[in-house]
């Protein structure tokens, strides 16, 4: 455990109410910000060939030379990184120090094969508490602020993550974790609990949860969320809004990258601040892997530029976005990422026509009075792919006669297919029989990869 | 005169309806008629029961989906032309009909997967009818 760095509050707050926790940085010219990158850059570039075999073997296979590093856009003409870069070099093989130095480990859930490993150094940590410092402030929060930090602690690095950065802050930190929702529900009104962190779906679940004990958000002490770890779309924000009583605020990270406090909203709500002076941000074409200019949609590519322990260059995030680099009403000057519209690995390919399943939430959540709890099934039938989109009848859409069933059926598949241009099968089920998350939402089964 | 009715979402699966009918009897709520209606993978229930208010209080505690709706209960004249009276004078003042079900309550038609095999487990435990006694009624 580092020395504890004084708390300072948050300074200057913004138009829309939030604050900042560093203006220095969060407010730097681009071109201070352009030099800041370049020089971390460098050292970032060099650090890694010089000290992970890994990218000294690569950086050579390429033809890049120490001399190349130095040169403005160099990073346009070196290789990327991908996860399985990363299991083959398991557990540490990534690691730019030795081990000694490396004060923290987190790893991904491995479903199959190894984990993806990654390693901080007492500097890392530090900087990651920062980089959440600034997200927390960004929704004004503060000194004096209670979070409730529903992130699962663990291995996993959102639970950890908020939870150092809101301490940097000055908040006062409930280490609740996921799960038991009554004692979070109980905890959140008796402690007063004025900041949430969770993932989307677990905040639309304490909402209704909530709800069933009889409490609305005004007799919850909650004003803003902190969300992240899966994608959601702006319909769930209203749902979230609306049931929490808070402003519902994006978080991007990804554990490869050290975690959440990558990219963040602020009070604005259009789009997320890229830590800029911490990540060098590129959208790429999925195919051909070629850069994509500003506003088209793209993966997200990031190198670390601050990353003492596990530097990684050109890191494929399989994130679909686009960035905006027009200046936010906020004040901050960095580019912004757009929600991920999906990933480059999780599209659905459904006869021949690319469809994201945010696509499909996106439909539900827009028809009037229906409930978010759904689940999409794909199935390949003979040689057909087969689409059911699974939706719990609530009493407040339920029809009563079985051709207002049929209708409401026909009516979400006729929409679907308006917007996505694919046939689906609705199918409705009884209240609480599709899965709820207390963590990551499976809204997917693809049973085609099971065949 | 009008009369409540309660209407409860189901999915096909095995057991469903015995749930509601099981925790209706456990909290000594009487069910004086009902109806069923199937599609290929849920249906929908509709009862009258002796106390609807916490008929679906119970149901909704157990998670089911549940409608409350208005209707009216006629007592038919149980003679040919019977229900033909009632019909007619609906019809004739352009009133429509959503559904009607029979609510004299002591004798049920259903109709199963496997009629042997349910004929076989009931046989001894309830009194089935014939289709000579089903027509003396």
């Amino acid at each position: 455990m580092s020395a504890a760095p004084a708390v300072r509050p948050p300074r200057d707050p913004d138009e829309a109410g939030g604050w900042y926790w560093d203006p220095r940085a969060e407010r730097m010219s681009v071109d201070e910000l352009r030099d800041v990158q370049m020089r971390r850059l460098q050292a970032t570039l060099r650090q890694a060939m010089e000290q992970v075999p890994f990218y000294g073997r690569r950086f050579r296979d390429a033809g890049v030379t120490a001399a190349d590093l130095d040169c403005p856009g160099a990073v346009a003409d070196l290789p990327f990184t991908v996860k399985t870069d990363l299991r083959d070099n398991y557990p540490f093989g990534m690691f730019a120090v030795a081990r000694e130095e490396v004060v923290r480990v987190h790893a991904s859930s491995g479903t199959t094969g190894n984990p993806t490993v990654v390693g901080y150094t007492r500097d890392d940590v530090h900087t990651w508490s920062e980089l959440i410092a600034r997200t927390l402030a960004a929704g004004g929060l503060g000194p004096g602020d209670l979070l409730q930090n529903a992130y699962g602690y663990g291995l996993f690095t959102g639970g950890l993550g908020l939870h150092y950065g809101a301490e940097l802050l000055g908040c006062t930190v409930l280490p609740i974790s996921g799960g038991q929702t009554e004692r979070q529900v109980k905890l959140m009104r008796d402690f007063t609990a004025t900041g949430l962190a969770c993932t989307p779906s677990y905040a639309l679940y304490l909402a209704e949860a909530a709800r069933d004990r009889g409490l609305g958000p005004d007799d919850l002490p909650v004003r803003v969320g902190y969300h992240g770890a899966e994608p959601w779309s702006n319909e769930m924000r209203v749902q979230i809004e609306a049931g929490l009583g808070i402003d519902a605020l994006d978080i991007y990270g990804l554990s490869e990258m050290g975690g959440p406090g990558v990219a963040y909203e602020c009070l604005c709500k259009c789009g997320m601040h890229v830590n800029e002076d911490h990540y060098l941000v590129e959208i790429v074409d999925p195919e051909t892997l070629a850069p994509l200019p500003e506003g088209t949609v793209g993966e997200l590519v990031f190198t670390t530029l601050s990353r003492r322990a596990q530097p990684l260059i050109r890191y494929r995030t399989r994130d679909l976005c686009s960035l905006i680099y027009e200046p936010c009403a906020c004040g901050r000057t960095s580019a912004r990422m757009t929600k991920p519209v999906g990933r480059s690995d999780d599209m659905l390919i459904i006869r021949g026509v690319n469809v994201f399943p945010s696509q499909i939430e996106e439909v539900l959540m827009s028809l009037p009075d229906i409930e978010p709890h759904y689940q999409i099934v794909v199935d390949r039938k003979g040689h057909l792919d087969v689409v059911e989109v699974w939706i719990e009848v609530a009493e407040e859409i339920f029809p009563e006669t079985m051709g207002g069933l049929e209708r409401f059926e026909r009516g979400v598949a006729k929409r679907i297919y308006e917007v996505l241009g694919i046939q689906v099968k609705v199918s409705l089920k009884e209240p609480r029989t599709i899965k709820r998350s207390e963590g990551k939402a499976v809204r997917v089964i693809d049973k085609r990869k099971l065949n | 005169m009008k009369v409540t009715q309660l209407t409860v979402f189901l999915e096909n699966r095995s057991g469903r309806l015995a749930e509601v009918a099981d925790l209706l009897g456990r909290e000594g709520i009487n069910i004086r008629g009902f109806s069923t209606t199937e599609a290929a993978e849920y249906g929908i229930v509709r009862l009258i029961v002796t106390d609807p208010d916490r008929a679906r209080d119970l149901l909704h505690e157990a998670g089911f989906t549940t409608h409350f709706s208005q209707v009216i209960c006629v007592k038919v004249p149980d003679e040919p032309g019977g229900l033909a009276k009632v019909l007619d004078e609906l019809a004739s003042a352009d009133v429509s009909i959503d559904y009607l079900y029979s609510i004299s309550f002591m004798n049920i038609c259903f109709a199963v997967r496997d009629i042997d095999r349910a004929i076989e487990l009931l046989k001894d435990k309830v009194t089935l009818m014939t289709d000579d006694e089903v027509r003396a009624l």
